[in-house]
């Protein structure tokens, strides 16, 4: 897409809409000489449940891993509320929680302790109700490495019910989920944004409610979304 | 924040004694099979002791570093410590802390044995135990740099020590040399100056490097 288009469709090239929380202008992608995407702008307002879509391999976690700050391999530019993301980036992630392909929660813990050390001022009564929430209940002082993969993901999804922080990004949470949790899940996803969070995540899964779709790999890439 | 990943690390690191104790058993295979291959004369190896148990502690060091970083890169909790709003160096200089407490601290304490199973003249055992307080912490510093750097590596086993040994190289002969002053009567407080400068150099640095040469490993 030219710079003509862009600025037509665009009315801020370089900076944020106001009230955005997360927003891009120009993200260009490239990895091992195939572009995964370039031209991409959006906004994320609080309230929104962002999808980021696509087939595999078409770079969705390499965008998650942009808007995350982990990976500089991208020309761009970010804003987190307005202002720059590298200027605002203990802003960032001071209300980020994140979670990956791998979850870090660790095998010689138990449930509990791994929940504390993600949050050191979570009281005990409070993680064991979070664990309580995921359906761990009765497996706290158990080590984590006993359990089964669905189980351990559900440690680190506990988390989703112990903090406070506005922004999730969420890559592939349903994985190793069964459908009860996943249905559950999404629930928690949904009050999050509608009480004024902000979700991004990559699924598979369908949702059952209006999300925007960040569409990679096809046609609709390059189509801001701004 | 910090304490609580001290708390975690510590905790994990006492729940896998068996791994705690390889460096440590290494050490002490070490040092010990050299009275059997060279000679049991006890003159002899009052003069190589200084030597070999610095050696022993700096491959044992070597051989633990290798998991300062690896598990938590493995299970995605170092992906989660670089999101932290904290600074990136802070829970460096935590993680090198857990692993000298666990890793460094144990040699020191465990060295005067074996120097007095090597026949370490009286003299050297001060300079030994003060060398080894002062340069283990030195060894896991710039340590981390390595593991860092090789830590998204499938491979890098050998690459590792090939990083870090030129930097490990000052801390060797100083370390040692004050032993060996200390054995001859002389005074070993220069080479104990030394040690302590360099502690306080790389203190400075290698939390910094570190920091970023993470960043670069999970920068995939």
């Amino acid at each position: 897409m030219s710079l003509d288009t862009f600025n037509k469709e665009c009315d801020t090239p370089n900076q944020a809409i106001d009230g955005a929380w997360l927003s891009a202008r120009g993200l260009f992608c490239e990895r091992d000489e195939r572009i995964l995407f370039s031209n991409l702008n959006f906004d994320f307002f609080p309230g929104d449940i962002v999808r980021i879509a696509g087939p595999n391999g078409a770079g969705k976690s390499s965008l998650m891993r942009i808007l995350l700050g982990l990976s500089a391999g991208f020309d761009g530019a970010l804003f987190w509320h307005g202002q720059d993301m590298n200027k605002s980036l203990y802003d960032f992630r001071s209300q980020l929680l994140y979670l990956g392909h791998q979850v870090g929660v660790k095998g010689g813990l138990t449930p509990e302790e791994n929940l504390a050390w993600f949050n050191p001022k979570a009281s005990q009564t409070q993680i064991f109700t979070a664990l309580k929430k995921v359906g761990l209940a009765g497996f706290e002082d158990l080590l984590t490495h006993g359990l089964s993969a669905g189980q351990q993901r559900r440690v680190a999804l506990a988390r989703l019910f112990l903090c406070d922080k506005p922004l999730w990004i969420l890559d592939e949470p349903f994985t190793a989920i069964d459908k009860e949790g996943v249905a559950e899940l999404e629930q928690v996803v949904i009050n999050h944004a509608q009480n004024g969070g902000l979700v991004i995540l990559t699924t598979h899964h369908e949702l059952n409610v209006p999300v925007k779709t960040v569409m990679l790999g096809t046609q609709e890439s390059e189509m801001p979304l701004c | 924040m910090l304490m609580a990943l001290l708390k975690r690390d510590l905790l994990l690191a006492f729940r896998a004694r068996g791994d705690l104790l390889n460096p440590l058993m290494f050490f002490m295979i070490v040092t010990s099979l050299f009275p059997l291959a060279v000679s049991p004369d006890p003159k002899l190896l009052g003069v190589i002791a200084a030597g070999v148990i610095w050696v022993g502690a700096l491959l044992a060091t070597l051989l633990s570093l290798d998991l300062m970083f690896k598990n938590d890169y493995e299970d995605g909790s170092l992906e989660q410590m670089l999101l932290m709003p904290q600074p990136v160096m802070l829970m460096v200089l935590v993680k090198v802390l857990v692993h000298w407490l666990v890793a460094g601290l144990p040699l020191a304490l465990i060295a005067p044995l074996l120097g007095l199973m090597l026949g370490l003249p009286n003299g050297g055992f001060q300079p030994l135990v003060i060398s080894l307080l002062l340069a283990t912490p030195i060894l896991s510093l710039l340590g981390s740099i390595g593991a860092g750097l090789t830590v998204g590596l499938r491979k890098g086993g050998m690459l590792m020590p090939l990083l870090i040994l030129p930097l490990y190289i000052p801390v060797l002969i100083f370390a040692s040399s004050s032993v060996l002053a200390g054995v001859q009567g002389s005074s070993y407080t220069g080479h104990l100056a030394f040690l302590g400068a360099y502690l306080a150099l790389t203190l400075v640095i290698a939390p910094v490097a570190t920091a970023g040469a993470l960043r670069i490993s999970l920068a995939r």
